[in-house]
């Protein structure tokens, strides 16, 4: 039984699985029942000055890939549309019940000095224990000078973050916009302002889908559509990319990071863990399966940390970051070979259309006399077999990619060959 | 011992509601991302219509359900029928990919039956004729070789004239599916489809040998195709099969078709081991049968009827008596009273032998489903007809008999396997020959 115990910039929670700031932490109600289910964590959702924000009717949208529900997820929806009061009432009454989680509360006020001293000393009081500048909304708050609108202007992070340092004692989180071309700058700005942490991503601008009846983004409103913020399984790889920058990037490096973007799995997790992350914020896959989806995150983290010898997260915690290289880094001379498996193979023929149209011609397909099943009698009787060609093959892992059944191994190739980047391949013009 | 009469009409979809449930746009939908899309997808190579099945399927997850329907029909004009009738299990589904991953192959047939059921509601025509070729063709038969043999040729811009003996159109999907598979509104809206083409004509009532002539045909229209199918059938050759309550299956399953009244025997036994035998017990079981046993002179393997088709009876609440031989029919007061059998088994030269033990199975009502013949006999003047063989016409390759611009497809010929689709696939092939041959007398 590994120790799953987690320690952000002196914010202590059970376990490193946060839910992030969005629906499933609007109330008590809902931040006891995730409690209850083991959740070692909250971001309440993002708290903003009275009056409340309004909401539109008909909020999310997604996107299905053959057959998978919410392979992406999208939402319209603004920050809490409850009274600051009732907000806070049950964020100190959560916080007084559940003393060993960690409860952290999202913040969206004007970018004025005033507001956010107002606001950081009503949320002190509650007992929480940090605040998470919310600099990522990507819809409805920047329209007003809030949230991405701030996130994608470097001095205004650094600004704001030095405001709400100067007037709490709260640890301070920012989060930031993937809406950026360079996650590293709006990072190093947040350092600047001496953030305790950053959390990261907050949602994509998209639209999921146009209906092509009403011929309007959905989800629609009244006839019509706005761009919202994407999150779930779809964005986990530039989420992955971004807090690896973040925790590679020397004038960021060491800040600790709680990561997010389409965590679904306990192996989500551990990726993001992987690449830097102290802690991990989850939301699409509570609002797609509830809060019991924790037990197994727990329960396969810890797992996986006891097969590895892992006692506790800090010993793998940014263990891949040094591995994460810039292109011109790799090795020129590694070789790795496709092999099928063919006992596994179920002649599907996929990897040979997709080398033969698309890569580099290198699986054969031969034909062989007899049906692929015994039983059939009629019909066009023949069965395929598909090979690869060692010398065509430039271990791209397409074909494996593609195989529905797995079948396909990329075989590292013992080249004897040294190790050569690009840097001083002769090809390189620029070469040293 | 007791009978009963039944109406198979009146009785109608509760007896023969059918064994699988048709799927709806969400379960199609979820079936159909179980397809891998395979290149060069073995289910297509085991099709005998050669349906772009991993396409269709495609259309279907995308919501296109007219692409789909009109893939499928492409392929095979009586792909709505073949959907439901189709022995998928040694077919298609039996090559299908997922069948050596999960062990599950993708609902092929069901998916197909979907996607032509829902384009069919639409009632749109998708088929055009391509303009006059200016030649007629004949076609004898309107069964699925006759049927399909006409709409390709119609749609390649000949006219065609069908003839056909009885007074509806179909062929065995008529006269001789099950019931718990098709009906006879099914299969009507089929043809109407079918004919609404443009272009063909059916004669009804009208038979080769005795409304018209062979050489009347070949003199009259440019090419003629045959698709008579099989109409004789075979005798058990045993004492007692003249007495009252011995019956042919194949007319029995045409009444309940045809939704004419039954008398519906206690004791039931079937002779065969077929589809038709199959499906003779277990529709008899349906109908109400207290008893029904399949008694078949060879093992379960050797049976025509496929497994899966064999489990439906066992589960119909059929019995099955392998390696029984046919003895003797006896009767009690002038009728069936029972059937004697003897046992038999395969010998060291593997030939079938009786083993000499005889066993008896009681049975007011006994039904033969021992295979049906060619009937030449009753198509008129021998020296007018193509070349028989082995009880077959004898086609080449390009379906032509050994009379000139005379072609022929379906159960009426050697070739393949006596199903519906092989009869869409063979009339459909033999339209294409006639179409590249052009006009025989013209040479
Ligand atoms: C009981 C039974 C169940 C079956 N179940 C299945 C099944 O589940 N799945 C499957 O794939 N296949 C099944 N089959 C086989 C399938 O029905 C046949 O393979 C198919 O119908 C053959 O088509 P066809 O056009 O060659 O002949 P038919 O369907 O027999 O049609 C021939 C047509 O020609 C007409 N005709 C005959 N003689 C003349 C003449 N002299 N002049 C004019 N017209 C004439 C007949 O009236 C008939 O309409 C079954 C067969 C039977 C008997
Ligand atoms: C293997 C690969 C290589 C690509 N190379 C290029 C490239 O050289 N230049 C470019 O403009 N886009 C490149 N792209 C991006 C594609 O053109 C396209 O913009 C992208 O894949 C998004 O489209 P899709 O996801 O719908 O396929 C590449 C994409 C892939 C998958
Ligand atoms: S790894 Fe790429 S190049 Fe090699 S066989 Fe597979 S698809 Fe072709």
């Amino acid at each position: 039984m590994a120790d799953l115990s987690c320690n952000f910039a002196g914010i202590k929670s059970p376990n490193p699985f946060w839910l992030a700031s969005a629906p499933p932490t609007d109330k008590k109600y809902n931040v006891e029942r995730a409690f209850q289910a083991g959740w070692g964590g909250v971001v309440w959702k993002t708290l903003g000055e009275d009056p409340h924000v309004v909401n539109v009717s008909s909020r999310y949208g997604a996107i299905d890939y053959n057959g998978q529900r919410m392979a992406g997820f999208n939402n319209i929806e603004l920050i809490t549309d409850r009274p600051l009061e009732v907000n806070l009432q049950e964020i100190k009454e959560v916080k007084l019940a559940w003393p060993d989680r960690a409860v952290i509360v999202s913040l969206m006020v004007p970018c004025n000095e005033e507001s956010w001293k107002k606001i950081l000393k009503r949320v002190e009081e509650t007992g929480a224990d940090g605040v998470e500048l919310n600099f990522g909304c990507p819809h409805g708050m920047s329209e007003r000078g809030m949230g991405a609108a701030v996130g994608q202007v470097p001095e205004y992070v650094e600004m704001v973050t030095r405001w709400c340092k100067a007037h709490t004692r709260m640890p301070v989180l920012v989060k930031l916009t993937p809406n950026i071309s360079d996650i590293r700058v709006p990072a190093r700005a947040a350092k600047a302002g001496g953030c305790d942490g950053i959390a990261l991503i907050n949602t994509i601008n998209s639209i999921t889908a146009v209906d092509l009846d009403v011929m309007a983004p959905h989800p629609t409103v009244d006839g019509k559509g706005t761009h919202g913020g994407y999150c779930g399984p779809a964005v986990k790889p530039i989420a992955l990319n971004m807090v690896a920058e973040i925790g590679r990037d020397p004038a960021t490096a060491g800040v600790p990071i709680s990561g997010i973007g389409g965590i679904s799995t306990w192996k989500d997790a551990a990726e993001f863990i992987a690449l830097g992350s102290t802690s991990v914020q989850v939301c699409t896959a509570v609002m797609n399966h509830g809060f019991r989806v924790v037990t197994d995150m727990i329960n396969g983290l810890d797992n996986w940390m006891d097969s590895k010898g892992y006692h506790n997260l800090e010993a793998f915690r940014g263990a891949a970051i040094k591995n994460v290289r810039n292109w011109n880094e790799l090795n020129l001379n590694f070789k790795t070979l496709a092999k099928i498996d063919q006992d596994k193979c179920i002649e599907c023929g996929l990897c040979y259309i997709v080398c033969e149209d698309t890569s580099h011609q290198a699986i054969s397909a031969t034909k062989l006399a007899g049906a692929v099943r015994p039983l059939s009698k009629t019909g066009n009787l023949y069965s395929m077999k598909y090979e690869v060609i060692d010398k065509e093959c430039v271990g791209c892992n397409l074909c494996s990619l593609v195989c529905p059944v797995k079948c396909i191994a990329m075989v590292p190739q013992e080249t004897g060959n040294p190790y050569l980047p690009w840097t001083k391949h002769p090809n390189n013009p620029m070469r040293g | 011992m007791s009978s009963k009469q039944v109406s198979a009409q009146a009785e109608g979809s509760s007896v023969f509601c059918e064994f699988v449930k048709p799927l709806d746009s969400h379960t199609a939908e979820v079936e159909a991302v179980r397809c891998y899309f395979c290149y060069d997808a073995p289910c297509v190579r085991a099709c005998p219509t050669q349906i772009n099945i991993p396409s269709f399927i495609k259309r279907i997850s995308q919501g296109n359900i007219r692409g789909a329907a009109t893939e499928i029909l492409d392929a095979n004009i009586m792909g709505g029928t073949c959907a439901r009738v189709c022995p998928v299990e040694i077919l298609c589904q039996a090559s299908c990919v997922r069948t050596k991953d999960d062990d599950n192959a993708v609902e092929i047939g069901l998916l197909q039956r979907f996607a032509t059921e829902e384009f069919f509601k639409t009632g749109e025509q998708p088929f055009k004729r391509e303009p006059s070729v200016g030649k007629k063709v004949a076609v004898v038969g309107a069964g699925p070789a006759g049927l399909s043999c006409a709409h390709r040729l119609a749609t390649l811009g000949y006219d065609v004239e069908i003839f056909e003996s009885r007074a509806k159109s179909g062929g065995l999907n008529e006269y001789g599916l099950a019931p718990y598979k098709v009906t006879t509104e099914s299969v009507q809206k089929e043809v109407d489809f079918i004919l609404k083409v443009g272009g063909i004509k059916i004669h009804h009532g009208k038979s080769l040998g005795k409304d018209f002539t062979l050489d009347s045909l070949r003199k009259d229209f440019a090419a003629v195709f045959l698709g008579m199918g099989l109409s004789g059938v075979n005798a058990l050759g045993v004492a007692g099969e003249e007495l009252p309550g011995v019956f042919d299956a194949i007319k029995t399953i045409e009444k309940i078709r045809q939704g004419e009244k039954l008398v519906i025997g206690s004791d039931v036994v079937v002779v065969g081991g077929g589809n038709t035998a199959v499906d003779m017990a277990i529709q008899m079981k349906r109908l109400g049968a207290l008893s029904v046993t399949l008694a078949y002179r060879r093992g379960t393997e050797q049976m025509g009827a496929t497994v899966h088709e064999q489990e439906l009876a066992l589960k119909s609440g059929v019995h099955i008596r392998t390696w029984a031989k046919p003895v003797k029919i006896c009767a009690e007061a002038g009728k069936v009273c029972c059937m004697e059998f003897e046992g038999t088994e395969l010998n060291s030269a593997g030939k079938l032998v009786g083993t000499g033990k005889s066993f008896t199975l009681k049975a007011n009502q006994i039904y033969k489903a021992i295979g049906q013949t060619l009937l030449p006999s009753t198509w008129g003047d021998p020296k007018t007809l193509p070349e028989v063989a082995n009880g077959k016409i004898k086609v080449n390759a390009e379906f032509e008999t050994s009379l000139a611009g005379v072609y022929a497809g379906g159960d009426c010929i050697a070739e393949g396997e006596d199903l519906t689709v092989t009869s869409v696939q063979q009339g459909k092939l033999a339209a294409l020959a006639i179409h590249k041959k052009g006009d025989p007398r013209r040479g």
